[in-house]
């Protein structure tokens, strides 16, 4: 119970702190001070006060956008084991239903784009409905593969069974599947080298450019919702690329904040010394992080 | 309550009346001088038909018995029999639900009031396609089996050319009917061998024949190819797209959402009647299935006609349907019982839900073709706001449809899901997991294709005229699309009694294995994604007040959307359907052909220009038509043999007869 508690706590106020890690590793690359680590809960709850301004070609599909990415979100996010503890919810075949989740969040932020009639958005959707296409079958290679490490049809299982044990006796599946999946977190969140959250181009933009016409809290339970996402899959790998585990309860929970701090900062340097690729070389690296989970799911059933 | 049953007719009697009754229902309006009349008795006689003939289906299902009853209809091809078990009963709930949803439908879309000349016609055939279908599903003699298929299949046609004077319309047809007498004829082969393996018309009884000798090969080959070719599997799906995409849309509903499910039930049908089948005819299907399923949603992402897009996303959930049953009779083959219970389970579920969602999205797409007059989507958008309830009912089988939780059609493909998962424990067959991604992609895609199609349609502002004053349709146009609604959310929100529903059809179909299977453990499961699905309506409702409350507390203004700059942003710049998909089409081009005709500009300040893409149809354009034109050059002789004078055709009759009495001697 006492897991759940702390499991419900991180997944509600953990996530913006990882974009202001990364935020702060970019200042740091670049020479800057940056701003603080508690930037972006600045920018969520200032958002909240704010007026809100909807296009009148709009109708309820844009506003159901950002509700139904975030209330999706969640319920991915309880069914993520964080660290060493199983997660609230987990059942056996979870990790569908985890997978398909998303899926809904995308249809209605792609939906809530279009319906501004904007153009830009409209790229904007477009391209992320294309991208997260490929996206998917990796996901499913990298549940295979861990399902077939672990034995279980759960995720819960199936991430907290990986250890350095699995590591030594699987190191060629696993060491692809992080490969795969670190290309994956990158896509899916939006972040260099497949998307710039920051740049002022909306022409090169892929999320961003569709939440153009969202403002004031919209706008804020995007941004949280963002955050999230990126936290539950970064989870999700750092199961895979730092399973250390030490079997007290609250040793592991430390562990577990470490290891997200770990991976913003290392999103960070890769966000500092890349550039973001042109547009048509993002299909390439897709199917390229498919392959890597492919090869890795090979390995493990052959 | 038992007693109360009791005291009920027989259901089995119920069901076929109600089949007669639905066969009728178009009748009386022939007779009927007023305009109109005859359309609404129908819908009533067809409405009454559902209330008594699904109650009883259920009831048939769920008493696990085989009710078999004898015509006497005095032909030489053995006894007629009726027999309906559950998996026939299965099948006669969508039948009904569809045939009278459609009629009532058709109320609103096809007035008779509007459309004098073929209204009568329409209603006739309408009913006749769906008594044909359901006792189609009774029918245990091949030879009966053989005629009610034709009448179905004739019945299709006929509704289907209900408007003939396109050219469009009629070539469809003409497509249509040579693929469904290809598959007739293979029915003939079908039925022939099994009456010389049983040695009589009548159906062999469940597990009576080997799959061993060479003639079963044959059985199966012919099952496929004439099944197959009704139910629109790959490679024989080519009379699909513009079949589906020319119909009435309440017609297109019936042939997607039920009939197509005729070749499956034709599919399942024949497969019970074999014993220990090989692994091959389980791994074919399969193939067969999941490149159905892949290929169907990569055609359905290119399409730019509403309706095609709609028929193409009939060939993906065929092929997903196809799927599970392969994986089942794998299951079967190589007797492990979980793989055989999910695969099929999957399989009779989807059958099910694709009967909810299909028949809602083509009778939606019928209200927007009376809204925007056009089927192609890149004249529509705004629709949504004229029409907000058409709009949501749409939304909730495009979500449906793509697989997504918390509705039905994610229930469907979760079991077959955790089929695939299941075999990484399994002794054999391991590399079945990889169709898992494979599932995966087909969901992608779907979901790129139904957002194509819900935002170009209802989303944005109009792009053209005809789209630009959207108005609401009549109720009965939107009841029997929120009745489909409805059940798309009761199936999701409730998956464990929907098993509970395909669960006697699974009995029937493999007793031996269902009882090798723990099947509350697979219903409990479903307890927890409909759980989850709780959950998560919840969560959205909490979002909802939060949002609504911070809404409250600051000031909210309307603007036009935001031009990034641009001022004089028109309806044309937006993203059109064509535009949505283009990326992905060239992602996927070696599965997606689109033939783009661009415009060559020259000088510094060209004129006007056209461009123009069109997805093609690689296996009719590459494959059979040249097939067709190079048996039309070559039997040109034969036409001399066809010259439309009755007489002489009476003579081909009488000499081929008193040939075959010759040879017979």
């Amino acid at each position: 119970m006492a897991n759940s508690i702390i499991h419900i706590f991180l997944a509600l106020v953990m996530p913006p702190l990882l974009l202001g890690v990364i935020a702060k590793t970019k200042a740091a690359f670049a020479g800057r001070v940056g701003a603080p680590f508690l930037q972006p809960y600045y920018d969520i709850l200032r958002l909240l006060h704010k007026g809100s301004v909807f296009s009148t070609t709009t109708t309820w599909i844009f506003r159901a956008g950002p509700i139904v990415t975030l209330a999706t979100t969640a319920v991915a996010a309880m069914l993520i084991p964080f660290g060493a503890h199983p997660s609230p919810f987990s059942f056996q075949g979870d990790m569908i239903l985890y997978a398909y989740l998303f899926a809904l969040g995308r249809f209605f932020t792609m939906a809530a784009a279009l319906d501004t009639g904007s153009s830009f958005e409209g790229m904007g959707s477009a391209r992320e409905a294309t991208y997260s296409c490929l996206a998917e079958p990796t996901l499913f290679f990298a549940l295979i593969t861990l399902s077939r490490l672990s034995g279980s049809y759960s995720l819960s299982p199936m991430l907290v069974n990986i250890s350095f044990g699995v590591w030594l006796n699987n190191g060629a599946a696993l060491l692809m599947l992080v490969g795969g999946m670190f290309i994956i977190l990158l896509a899916e969140n939006c972040r260099i080298p497949f998307d710039d959250p920051t740049t002022h181009l909306e022409l090169t933009m892929i999320h961003e450019v569709m939440v153009l016409d969202h403002s004031g809290p919209a706008l804020a339970i995007i941004h949280y919702a963002a955050a999230l996402k990126l936290f539950v899959l970064g989870a999700f790998f750092v199961h895979l690329a730092l399973p250390y585990a030490t079997g007290n309860p609250y040793l592991d929970w430390g562990l577990f904040i470490i290891s997200m701090l770990e991976l913003a900062v290392v999103i960070g340097i890769v966000e500092s010394v890349m550039a973001r690729l042109r547009l048509i070389r993002i299909p390439q690296l897709l199917v390229a992080a498919t392959i890597l989970a492919a090869f890795s799911t090979l390995l493990v059933i052959r | 309550m038992h007693s109360a049953l009791q005291a009920l007719p027989d259901p089995a009697i119920l069901a076929i009346t109600a089949a007669l009754i639905t066969g009728f229902s178009g009748i009386p309006g022939i007779f009927l001088r007023r305009p109109g009349a005859g359309q609404i008795i129908a819908a009533i006689l067809t409405l009454l038909s559902a209330l008594v003939g699904i109650p009883a289906a259920l009831a048939l299902l769920f008493a696990k018995s085989t009710a078999t009853y004898i015509l006497n209809w005095g032909l030489p091809f053995g006894s007629c029999e009726l027999a309906i078990d559950p998996l026939s009963s299965f099948f006669l709930i969508p039948i009904f639900l569809v045939a009278a949803a459609g009629s009532l439908f058709a109320l609103g879309y096809w007035p008779a009031a509007e459309h004098r000349s073929t209204e009568c016609g329409l209603t006739f055939f309408y009913g006749i396609l769906a008594s044909s279908m359901a006792i189609l599903v009774t029918a245990r003699n091949g030879v009966f089996f053989l005629m009610v298929w034709e009448i179905m299949a004739l019945s299709a046609y006929f509704l289907l050319v209900t408007e003939h004077e396109s050219e469009g319309v009629r070539r469809a047809g003409i497509v249509y009917l040579i693929a469904t007498h290809t598959g007739s004829a293979a029915l003939y082969v079908l039925f022939s061998l099994l009456a010389a393996q049983s040695g009589s018309f009548l159906l062999p009884a469940a597990g009576s024949l080997s799959a061993l000798p060479p003639a079963a090969m044959v059985i199966a080959v012919a099952t496929f190819v004439g099944f197959g070719a009704k139910a629109g599997i790959m490679p024989f799906h080519i009379w699909l797209p513009s079949a589906h995409a020319n119909a009435p849309s309440h017609v297109s509903a019936m042939m997607s959402g039920v009939m197509l499910k005729m070749g499956l039930y034709g599919i399942f049908r024949t497969l019970t009647f074999f014993h220990d089948p090989p692994l091959l005819w389980g791994a074919v299907l399969t193939v067969a299935g999941i490149s159905s399923a892949l290929l169907g949603i990569a055609f359905a992402v290119a399409q730019r006609d509403m309706k095609r897009l709609l028929a193409c996303s009939s060939i993906e959930n065929i092929g997903i349907i196809t799927t599970g049953l392969g994986v089942a009779m794998m299951g079967v083959s190589s007797h492990n019982a979980p793989l055989a219970y999910l695969g099929m389970a999957g399989a009779l579920l989807h059958i099910l839900n694709h009967s909810f969602f299909k028949p809602l999205l083509f009778l939606g797409s019928g209200v927007i073709i009376h809204a925007a007059g056009t089927r192609e989507m890149n004249l529509m958008g705004g629709l949504a706001k004229g029409m907000p309830r058409a709009a949501l009912l749409f939304l909730v089988g495009s979500v449906a449809i793509c697989g997504i939780p918390p509705l039905n059609g994610f229930v469907s493909e979760f079991l077959l899901y955790f089929g695939f998962f299941y075999q990484l424990q399994a002794p054999s067959l391991v590399y079945l997991v990889l169709l898992a991604p494979l599932l995966a992609l087909v969901g992608g895609l779907a979901v790129v294709a139904f957002t194509k199609l819900y935002s170009s349609v209802f989303l944005g502002t109009p792009r053209s005229h005809g789209a630009a004053h959207p108005h609401e349709a009549g109720p009965a146009m939107l009841l029997p699309m929120g009745l489909f609604a409805l059940l798309c959310l009761l199936v999701g929100l409730l998956p464990q009694q929907a098993l509970r529903l395909v669960a006697p059809a699974i009995t029937s179909f493999m007793p031996q294995m269902s009882t090798a299977v723990n099947a509350a453990e697979y219903g409990a499961l479903l307890g927890r994604i409909s759980l989850m699905a709780l959950i998560l309506i919840m969560l959205a409702a909490a979002v909802t007040l939060f949002w609504w409350w911070r809404l409250g507390s600051a000031r909210v203004n309307s603007a036009p959307t935001w031009g990034c700059g641009y001022q004089r942003g028109t309806s044309r710049i937006q993203y059109g359907a064509t535009s949505f998909s283009e990326l992905a089409v060239s992602v996927f081009n070696g599965i997606i052909r689109q033939r783009i005709t661009r415009p060559k500009l020259s000088g510094l300040f060209p004129g006007p220009a056209d461009c123009d893409d069109r997805p093609t149809e690689t296996v009719l354009e590459n494959v059979i038509a040249p097939v067709f034109t190079f048996a039309g050059v070559s039997f040109a002789f034969l036409r001399r043999l066809q010259h439309g004078q009755m007489h002489v055709y009476m003579i081909y009759i009488f000499v081929t007869l008193f040939i075959l009495m010759l040879w017979a001697h």
